[in-house]
């Protein structure tokens, strides 16, 4: 189905895109029929930077299995790393 | 054999509120009075696929013409445009309504207008089409492909852009409605194309379905993984014969 709903986040940090490296607050996520990806739906991420109006997008489209495999993977490099980071400054 | 003659362009279009937008139109060329169709872009926005339904209701002896209703949300790529307009929580239906009923009075002004009018939609588009049958008086034929959200079964959803269920203003349906669906969609899903359905019958309208085995949302189109060969080629037919006996002069 084609839908209108986005989950919308808060982020702290910059993408790059096709014109560089930018500002981003705004991760728009959504669940739909993608644009280049080939399935017939995909998770999307847009990042963005509403406060400068959002007209450029870092934008990814991958599968709900690749999407939920990136959780982990998120969590599991922001553990290690933190730990890594913290015996590295005892 | 000698295939017809089209041409394609992007043309200004005056739309909703008198803003000039961009809209994707082909018609024959030879010489001939032609009916013209409307045909409403799916919510991903205005892109390859849709001008390749445009030139396809040429070919097949239509004026046909699809306003960018997204122009107000650019510039930028289609996909970028979508996106943002995504985001946003899609356009007005007022706006819709109002810059389908500019293209129809383009198509109107054009010297090979055979004085008929129809208009189909796809996805989003499929709503806006059904919801335009309900609000504007004078199209002669209506095809809603896939339509979500005709039926609205959770009120949250209706917000300031789409105050309306189209399935509440049947009763302003003037024009005869084709619909186009895949069983297999979750939006509609088939217990709300029954919904429709029964709505129609029970208000009189003039209305043909059908629903086709082993499809889902956006069969028709080429470019997807839904797309269904056999059951897009048929419901190609069913388009094209409904909108050749509902536009004849």
């Amino acid at each position: 189905m084609c839908s209108y709903i986005v989950e919308k986040a808060r982020v702290l940090g910059s993408a790059k895109g096709a014109s560089g490296w930018m500002r981003i607050d705004t991760a728009n996520v959504y669940f739909d029929h993608p644009y280049h990806a080939p399935f017939d739906h995909a998770l999307g991420i847009d990042f963005v930077c509403e406060a400068d109006g959002a007209r450029e997008r870092v934008a990814v489209e991958i599968s709900a299995h690749s999407a939920r495999e990136l959780v982990k993977s998120i969590l599991a490099a922001l553990a290690s790393g933190e730990q890594a980071h913290a015996q590295a400054a005892e | 054999m000698t295939y017809p003659s089209l041409l394609a362009e992007t043309v200004s279009f005056r739309g909703h509120n008198g803003d000039q937008g961009e809209a994707y139109l082909a018609r024959p060329t030879r010489p001939g009075k032609f009916p013209g169709v409307v045909v409403i872009h799916h919510m991903p926005g205005w892109d390859e696929w849709i001008t390749e339904v445009v030139r396809k209701f040429a070919h097949h002896g239509f004026a046909a013409i699809s306003p960018h209703l997204y122009f107000r949300d650019g510039p930028g790529n289609p996909d970028d445009i979508g996106a943002r307009v995504r985001a946003a929580g899609g356009v007005p239906d007022d706006q819709v309504v109002g810059d389908v009923a500019g293209a129809m009075a383009f198509l109107r002004a054009q010297q090979n207008h055979n004085g008929k009018i129809g208009v189909i939609g796809f996805c989003s588009g499929g709503r806006h089409a059904y919801l335009c049958a309900c609000r504007i008086a004078d199209l002669d034929a209506v095809v809603d492909c896939w339509g979500g959200n005709v039926v609205v079964d959770d009120k949250s959803q209706l917000n300031a852009k789409r105050p309306a269920a189209p399935i509440d203003l049947t009763e302003e349906l003037r024009a005869p409605l084709l619909g186009i669906f895949g069983n297999d969609d979750q939006n509609p899903n088939a217990d709300q194309v029954n919904r429709t359905e029964a709505t129609l019958k029970r208000l009189g309208k003039t209305y043909e379905f059908h629903r086709y085995d082993g499809a889902g949302h956006a069969f028709f189109n080429t470019s997807r993984s839904a797309h269904r060969p056999e059951q897009a080629a048929d419901g190609w037919e069913k388009v094209f014969a409904f909108l050749r006996k509902h536009l004849a002069a």
